[in-house]
């Protein structure tokens, strides 16, 4: 039981689920405050998402939904979580995202790109923008997270500016793909069938593919380990011979790209079109960060809570409008982000008390032993005599 | 011209609160990322208030119960923060992140449950303050004055007495350079930094009131306040965490910021034809030029963001 309490991906499981359940109670809590009426139902419609209808076929495609937006999360918190495993909090994201999905949808609606090279410029876009933080951060002392937010804002605007020339007359709204250019639609592969939904593509295997090369890549590869060395100690990095500064800006470069091709995964299937008046930066990117955090710091963690995060944001548009609205599944995953700030604090607190009852029991086990070789009777009272003078 | 004016003064004030809040804060090691949900948080609070005042109430006493409301929200909240990141150690990035995701959810929620709880059709996020408002407002002729250039104004000096000329204010800042140091002379981290933290609350919680009282009469919160409170943080680091100079660089803020409000006004920028998006985004770009070109030699307190350890050296 102890061995198993001990092991570092144990207590980070341990630490999200008890998150998750204390978020939802807080959540729970402060609706009762709001108002008492509709509280157990709304937490309950967050929770069953695509649960809740009965009906099979309808069931499959909207769990087929909440895969589609899965992905795109799934990558931002990627993104997050590389960064951060250098030292680096990419609060960026959410403005790298953006950047993707402007340049795979500029790409798809102005030059009609085959949908490889529109992810591909999504890819380059966002890791452009990536490396102006990291450049910023490196040689200039920019604080990234500072640097990542003005970013976002300058992101969105240029966005809208950029794509309000490929929007329907009528709306406010990009043409669709599959009218404007359905080469660029992201491939089914069969998947569309699966699920009997058209908008489910490859972007989903890929992602998780690419969780997996993450892991990888972070752990076990030199490049990894040069990056999290200098996350551990820039200085001693920078001692040991590693190039610090390169590391950086390579890292947000590739933070950069991740949150890209999750900007484009999402935009490259049709299922959403961008709003070219939106004054407020889109919560994907945030939400990535609640994903990685709840993950563990962990790829493979991560895909599971991001699932997790998009399945109670699907949740959140269920819940009976005469009572709340849909942002309750945005409280609860801000609620759970702040619980996780102190994993760290749970995690010493349970190591503390393995430790103390290790100590304990080593001292038995000594005490034991002494009994069992039996100590002649006079050599106790002289070493404490001896210890008193 | 005057409209330029009126704007950055009252763009200005905003982004001083919060920069002496945040100011505050990390003089005494504690780096505060969750400016712009205190904000938000702060505006519910001094919205709420008017929306329970009648309009018939004395100005003065509008305008009191309004701060105090708003004061009451931000300190409150901020409390959040300190007990995570003073109390338990918690990383102090992801606390201040998650209040902000925190701040404009919570408030959206509560706002639109009000809503729709006063009449079941109504599911906006919109709270009206249009008689209330009036009790910040004088004319001068067409130069509307904001009490809140005052207040801002007050409290600067306040803060610069209080951070210099106080000893609270000097074992504040001790705090945040080398806390083990001010440990060892009996001063007492946690209490400063709990301090440090609650006062960053308050003058957010103002200035999230102030932000929704600028130009507007109504507020749909689930805008928040568009990176305000970052960009008060940008203040805070040009102005080099001095608050003389964090309250010329709110001016150079403020005056890009009220820029994207009246360029149609002026005849030689509506002449240059530039989308208004570009207005939009002037601060956010500035912001970064003048990091990059300020950020070299930074006169940051040493030990913010650093969890307090009785133990370490």
């Amino acid at each position: 039981m102890k061995k198993i309490l001990k092991n570092d991906a144990v207590q980070s499981l341990i630490a999200s689920l008890l998150c998750i359940i204390l978020g939802l109670l807080i959540g729970y809590i402060v609706l009762l405050f709001i108002n008492p009426a509709g509280a157990w139902d709304a937490i309950l419609a967050v929770l069953k998402n695509f649960l809740k209808t009965a009906n099979h076929a309808r069931r499959v495609k909207l769990l087929g939904a909440t895969l589609v937006r899965t992905a795109p999360l799934l990558m931002c918190g990627l993104s997050v979580l590389f960064a951060y495993k250098v030292g680096l909090f990419n609060i960026g994201v959410a403005g790298q995202y953006v950047a993707g999905v402007c340049a795979s949808l500029y790409a798809a609606l102005a030059w009609h790109w085959g949908w490889l090279p529109c992810v591909l410029f999504a890819i380059v876009a966002a890791a452009a923008l990536g490396a102006i933080v990291g450049v910023l951060k490196a040689y200039c002392n920019v604080n990234e997270v500072i640097s990542g937010i003005m970013l976002n804002w300058i992101s969105l605007y240029s966005t809208n500016m950029i794509l309000s020339k490929y929007k329907e007359e009528a709306s406010h709204y990009t043409l669709y793909l599959s009218k404007a250019s359905p080469k660029s639609i992201l491939p089914g592969a069969g998947l569309d069938k699966l699920l009997g939904y058209d908008k489910v593509t490859i972007a989903i295997p890929l992602a998780v593919v690419i969780a997996i090369v993450v892991y990888i890549v972070l752990n076990r590869t030199k490049f990894g380990y040069e990056l999290r060395a200098t996350g551990n100690n820039k200085n001693a990095a920078k001692y040991a011979g590693m190039a610090e500064k390169r590391n950086i800006i390579l890292t947000l470069v590739i933070a950069g790209g991740l949150a890209g091709l999750g900007g484009a995964m999402l935009y490259l299937t049709d299922i959403e079109r961008w709003s070219v008046t939106q004054t407020s930066v889109p919560g994907m990117g945030f939400n990535g960060i609640a994903a990685t955090f709840l993950g563990g710091l962990n790829p493979i963690g991560t895909i599971f809570s991001s699932f997790f995060i998009q399945h109670i944001t699907d949740g959140g548009p269920n819940v009976d409008t005469t009572y709340y609205c849909a942002q309750i599944s945005d409280l609860i995953s801000s609620i759970i982000i702040y619980l996780c700030g102190f994993v760290l604090f749970l995690k010493t607190a349970i190591n503390r008390g393995l430790a103390r009852s290790d100590e304990r029991q080593a001292a038995k086990e000594k005490e034991a032993a002494q009994a069992a070789q039996a100590p002649k009777p006079e050599d106790v009272p002289a070493t404490e005599k001896g210890g008193e003078k | 011209m005057l409209l330029l004016l009126q704007y950055t003064l009252i763009f200005a004030s905003i982004l001083l609160l919060v920069a002496l809040g945040g100011c505050f804060s990390e003089h005494s090691g504690v780096i505060n990322l969750g400016l712009e949900g205190i904000m938000v948080i702060g505006a519910l609070g001094g919205a709420l208030m008017m929306r329970a005042l009648p309009a018939t109430t004395p100005a003065i006493v509008i305008v009191l119960l309004t701060l105090l409301a708003a004061i009451v929200f931000g300190v409150a909240y901020s409390a959040l923060l300190a007990v995570a990141s003073i109390n338990f150690k918690a990383d102090q990035t992801i606390v201040g992140t998650a209040l902000n995701l925190l701040g404009t959810a919570g408030a959206t929620v509560l706002v639109k449950a009000i809503n729709t709880a006063a009449n079941p059709n109504d599911h906006s996020a919109t709270i009206q303050y249009i008689e209330q408002k009036k009790a910040f407002i004088h004319y001068f002729g067409s130069f509307e004055f904001n009490w809140f250039m005052v207040i801002s104004l007050v409290i600067l000096a306040l803060a610069w007495m209080v951070l210099y000329r106080t000893k609270f204010g000097l074992r504040l800042m001790a705090c945040g350079e080398h806390p083990q140091a001010a440990a060892s002379v009996g001063i007492s981290v946690f209490k400063m930094r709990w301090s440090g933290v609650l006062i960053s609350g308050m003058l957010g919680g103002l200035g999230g009131i102030c932000y929704i009282l600028a130009g507007v009469s109504q507020w749909q919160f689930e805008y928040g306040v568009a990176g305000f409170g970052f960009l008060s943080l940008a203040v805070m680091i040009f102005g080099q965490w001095k608050p003389t100079r964090i309250a010329l660089a709110a001016l150079l803020f403020g005056f890009f910021r009220a820029l994207s409000n009246v360029y149609n006004g002026i005849d030689i920028l509506a002449a240059l034809n530039i989308p208004s998006t570009v207005y939009n985004m002037l601060p956010y770009i500035v912001s970064l030029i003048v990091l990059a070109l300020t950020s070299k030699k930074s006169r940051a307190p040493k030990a913010e963001g650093i969890p307090y350890d009785k133990g370490m050296r």
